[in-house]
């Protein structure tokens, strides 16, 4: 189990959450024209192997969006917060 | 090497077994090569002995961090099937079946392919629908296929729920009897020895760290055991190309995530067929040594880890029992963990890429060890004739940005979903 500290809850089991994605990618402005700002944003991916800040929502909680730094290699938790939240990347020693 | 036969299997076991050769050389990697594939999996191999049988080109090497097959490769449920709807999936995936039905004899290695039937099944009305609908696209294709009622699958497969209190009844299902299993390690020796026979170098423990550019090429690759300069170079290393595409700054439509496989205790023969349960994502068929080998969802986060969590073997059992019930007591020997690089599709990549010697084989989601002989040929000839085979002209890397997607289920752009 993945313990995910939620900023209104406290730490709950990862079965709690339902994941959903790259935080990092930002929607582009409506009124974007060009095809490549928006294929970015659909499909293109860092998918980096070590820390990774994503999104969950806690479904099964209090039903709100918890920002999350994860190192997908070991799974560990580095850190959570609120969407608009601030995350501190760990020293680089670990691989991208 | 010396042919496998019935003779030199009496002439072996004469004589003792001691004069057994090795399948293949364990080679020193040379300064440099026409071809560098980086992965020794399924993909990376069949990609050699392509090159090497059909192009004629045999100085390559096949790069491998670990050991031959110990990625995914030896990590799938080794199902074969070719029972997909689209057009770009359907010609393909039915090649690499046709090549799996001679890749024993090509080889002179038994794969162990058996053609058992591979049954979807359905429990709905809709679904039923949705099944016929595939079947005729399938059956259009010059694929076969078989839409069978409950009666007849509870004639074929008797184990499964077919009582009232079934949460999910059974309406029927889609068969597609050409499909079956294989032995997966089989698969990577063989292909291996083959190669390895036509003049490939296959180097072992050799994990690719950098690369060295020039202009919009790649000249070498460095790894632990040295520089190697590459004339062309392939990617063939499943969960792991988001990671070596980031150390050369190309961003892919590609999540790694982590996929769960199991195997029970064996039994005796009792599953014939490989089974999927419609109402979730679990297969189940049981293996030559006579463990039941199936699984699931992926953990939906995306991961390196190969290894994955409880909350999904949960799941993955409740939909076992929802599917066999008799299985409840059944020990589980063991679990294991595999990336998949899940594509925005959740279809295949197999293509050039935007650097001009490079060429890519990745985004095979759940669905890459059936693909194995088939993505060997297809990336063989797009990397032998630098540009794409017929067969995996779809599957080209620049599909998203075109919106011609390839996408099976219709789920979007979410991996997980595929």
């Amino acid at each position: 189990m993945l313990y995910i500290d939620c900023p209104y809850c406290g730490s709950r089991g990862h079965e709690e959450f339902t994941y959903i994605g790259d935080a990092t990618k930002k929607r582009p402005d409506s009124a974007e024209k060009s095809d490549s700002a928006w294929f970015d944003y659909v499909y293109l991916r860092d998918n980096p192997r070590g820390p990774h800040l994503e999104l969950w929502h806690h479904s099964l909680g209090c039903r709100e969006v918890v920002k999350v730094l994860r190192n997908t290699l070991t799974h560990e938790i580095l850190g959570a917060g609120r969407p608009g939240d601030e995350i501190a990347m760990p020293d680089a020693e670990t691989e991208r | 090497m010396a042919e496998y036969s019935v003779f030199s299997l009496v002439r072996n076991a004469l004589t003792g077994h001691k004069n057994w050769q090795r399948a293949w050389r364990d080679p020193e990697p040379k300064p440099s090569y026409d071809v560098v594939i980086v992965g020794g999996g399924g993909h990376g191999l069949a990609t050699a002995f392509y090159l090497a049988k059909v192009h004629g080109i045999r100085n390559v090497a096949v790069l491998e961090k670990g050991w031959l097959g110990g990625g995914n490769t030896g990590r799938n449920t080794t199902i074969v099937r070719s029972n997909y709807m689209l057009d770009d999936n359907s010609h393909f995936y039915e090649k690499s079946l046709q090549l799996w039905e001679q890749l024993s004899h090509e080889l002179n290695f038994n794969v162990m392919f058996s053609q058992r039937g591979v049954l979807n099944l359905a429990h709905s009305d809709g679904q039923m629908d949705r099944f016929a609908r595939r079947g005729n696209s399938m059956r259009l294709n010059g694929v076969d296929a078989e839409l069978l009622d409950r009666n007849q699958v509870k004639k074929m497969v008797p184990h499964l729920d077919f009582s009232e209190e079934a949460r999910f009844p059974i309406y029927g299902g889609l068969l597609q009897p050409r499909g079956g299993t294989a032995r997966h390690d089989a698969v990577a020796w063989g292909l291996a020895r083959g190669a390895d026979r036509l003049g490939v170098d296959i180097i072992q423990n050799c994990e690719v760290t950098g690369f060295k550019r020039s202009g919009n090429r790649i000249e070498a690759v460095e790894t632990s055991r040295g520089t190697i300069g590459c004339g062309k170079i392939g990617f063939a290393v499943a969960g792991n190309t988001g990671y070596l595409a980031s150390r050369l700054g190309l961003k892919l439509p590609i999540e790694s995530h982590v996929l769960q496989a199991f195997v029970s205790e064996p039994l005796k023969p009792f599953f014939d067929h490989v089974v999927t349960f419609g109402a979730e994502h679990f297969y189940l068929s049981q293996s030559d040594k006579g463990g039941l080998v199936f699984g699931g969802d992926l953990d939906m986060y995306n991961s390196y880890a190969q290894r994955g969590n409880l909350p999904t073997i949960d799941h993955v059992m409740r939909a076992g029992l929802a599917m066999v019930p008799s299985i409840s007591r059944l020990r589980l020997l063991r679990h294991w963990g595999g990336v998949m690089d899940m594509s925005m599709d959740g279809s295949p990549i197999i293509g050039k890429s935007p650097i001009d010697n490079l060429y890519l084989n990745c985004g095979w989601c759940y669905g890459g060890f059936k693909a194995t002989p088939g993505s060997g040929w297809v990336f063989a000839h797009t990397i032998a004739e630098d540009a794409p085979h017929p067969l995996n002209a779809g599957l080209r890397l620049d599909r998203f940005e075109r919106g011609h997607l390839i996408d099976e289920e219709a789920t979007g752009a979410v991996p997980g979903k595929h």
